[in-house]
């Protein structure tokens, strides 16, 4: 598996927010990323973070810049690109990004890591958990209508998201108020007995990737895991991301954050 | 320019070693790194003499306005380091300072005995926050201890070795001042605060290794008057470091009597922070002093 790199400029960037959206529980952040790439690969993530008043939230907080993969770009016929950032209000970061308004300015570092690789075999699967449907947005984007979607979330306004997506995703919720009541890996236990001939991606939380992890390697199914860490850096200087592989350790942001699911023992 | 042990230096800003992998970096931002390579000397991550895969996850918690980390010094070793990295750091466009640790002195000569003959070496940075074996003590929190460790390199090479001083000692000067009398040719300070972070719900340690290092904005005026009082204490040249985030910040470290100055944190949420606070400060002190650069040369007023 080698998925794609697009090289980030070096050094941090001033973007300009262009709208907030609210998306059911969670919000979109729109940003105009003028003189960064015009087209960051699917699955890679930026180091986000507001140029003013970034630091006076609850507990004095946040400090560091905080990490997202992109949910959409869209090249700017003048350059750079326009980015969609999916994101859940959890803490002073989230909180502080999500209380932008048009024309305030971000701090970007990006784009970060690894992201998708092609197809090895069959149809892509994506298969996303709530906010961890974000990077699935722009690879449906890329692959086309060929991709099947599964999403779960936790409940009907949460799962407003996978409106986002083209076509008509599979939906599951954890209440049964949208959708299937069930989880997303039942769906995906599904697709996979009705024809294992797939590439399965998938993006959200642990538990949930783990399961997937389980689902496809009992059935020799390839899977591409695009997981999340607590990052300082985003670019390999601090060690801080770590997660454990069959190889030992690696660094997320560097190595990651898509990883192959064969590289794994388990998704901690 | 600006002179450092001997080293001549295009500018004051260093990194602090673990804030910065000029390897990783290049996978990422490409070869556009060396052209605007932002610190004017390159402190590598501390190697040792085993590879180390480092702490268990979680390794970070965010404080107010700082971060506390418990990484514990993963590297490929020094037979990974000399035959992995150093070659890829030949491209370097500024001087390579190799960071060490050993569990006691005589491991410490064993790793510059490695690393200081290699031509693309230009400094030594002793890493003394770790245990001596022998005796248990943290070797860069007793001035014997740190004597020993600079006694035991100090015949082994010529170049400029670096003892990196840790701020979690009751009298960080007169370990400096050991470190000064067995040879040191400079220090540099601080290293992180000790600290802790207790997980929001099981109310254990957060951090994988139970506590960890603080580091950022929150600790710069501790930095600050470490920094003071081993300037006041030794003649060696000092690299002054904690919380820097600006030029302002790196004009106070150089005035408390540092030498030159290391970023650290601050590169985490901007990867050119260096040359961002080497431009401020130089526009500081041409501004305020009429001088051009750190060393006092006059501008030429026509």
């Amino acid at each position: 598996m080698s998925g794609a790199r697009t090289l980030a400029p070096f050094g941090r960037r001033l973007a300009e927010v262009t709208a907030v959206e609210r998306i059911g529980a969670y919000a979109l952040l729109c940003a105009l990323d003028a003189d960064g790439p015009a087209d960051p690969a699917p699955g890679q993530f930026y180091m986000v973070a507001a140029a003013e008043r970034w630091g006076a939230g609850a507990d004095e907080r946040p400090f560091l810049p905080r990490a997202f993969s992109f949910a959409r770009a869209w090249p700017r016929p003048g350059g750079g690109a326009a980015l969609d950032f999916l994101m859940e209000d959890v803490g002073p970061g989230t909180e502080r990004l999500i209380a932008l308004g048009e024309g305030e300015g971000l701090w970007l570092t990006g784009p970060l890591g690894i992201g998708f690789a092609e197809p090895e075999h069959g149809r892509p699967l994506l298969v996303g958990g709530g906010i961890g449907v974000a990077p699935l947005l722009c690879w449906q984007d890329r692959l086309g209508r060929d991709a099947e979607v599964l999403v779960g979330f936790r409940s009907a306004q949460h799962a407003e998201a996978a409106g986002l997506f083209a076509g008509e995703p599979r939906l599951a919720t954890d209440d049964g108020s949208a959708g299937r009541h069930g989880l997303v890996t039942d769906l995906l236990a599904e697709e996979l007995d009705t024809d294992a001939r797939a590439t399965v991606y998938a993006c959200g939380p642990p538990a949930m990737l783990e399961a997937v992890r389980v689902l496809c390697a009992g059935r020799s199914v390839p899977c591409q895991l695009a997981l999340e860490s607590g990052m300082a850096c985003g670019y390999g200087a601090c060690f801080g991301c770590v997660v454990p592989t069959r190889e030992g350790y690696v660094r997320l942001c560097v190595d990651g954050p898509v990883l192959a699911g064969a590289a794994l023992e388990v998704v901690a | 320019m600006t002179d450092f042990c001997g080293l001549s230096l295009s500018g004051p800003v260093l990194n602090g070693s673990g804030t910065f992998d000029a390897i990783a970096a290049q996978r990422t931002f490409g070869d556009a790194l060396w052209d605007a390579f932002p610190f004017d000397a390159f402190v590598t991550k501390t190697i040792t003499v085993l590879p180390r895969q480092g702490n268990p996850p979680p390794r970070l918690w965010e404080t107010p306005a700082g971060l506390i980390n418990s990484i514990g010094l993963p590297n490929k070793g020094l037979e990974g380091f000399l035959e992995g990295d150093l070659p890829q750091l030949r491209r370097l466009p500024v001087p390579l300072v190799v960071s060490v640790m050993g569990y006691g002195p005589d491991e410490l000569a064993a790793l510059v005995r490695g690393v200081a003959p290699r031509d693309e070496v230009e400094a030594l940075e002793l890493n003394v926050s770790c245990p001596n074996v022998a005796s248990g003590l943290i070797m860069g929190s007793d001035p014997a201890e740190t004597a020993r460790a600079v006694e035991a390199v100090r015949p082994v090479t010529d170049k400029p070795v670096i003892v990196k001083l840790t701020p979690n000692a009751t009298d960080p000067a007169g370990v400096a001042a050991a470190a000064e009398s067995a040879g040191a040719d400079a220090v540099s300070l601080v290293n992180t605060l000790k600290g802790m972070a207790l997980h929001p719900r099981t109310r254990e340690p957060w951090l994988g290794g139970g506590a960890g290092g603080v580091s950022g904005p929150a600790i710069r005026a501790v930095a600050l008057e470490q920094v003071h009082a081993v300037a006041g204490r030794v003649g060696i040249p000092v690299v002054g470091m904690g919380g820097i985030t600006s030029g302002a910040h790196a004009r106070d470290f150089l005035d408390a009597g540092a030498t030159v100055v290391a970023v650290g944190t601050e590169s985490f949420r901007d990867p050119a922070a260096g040359s961002r606070i080497a431009d401020e400060l130089r526009v500081i002190l041409r501004q305020e002093r009429g001088f051009s650069g750190v060393t006092a040369v006059p501008i030429d007023p026509r």
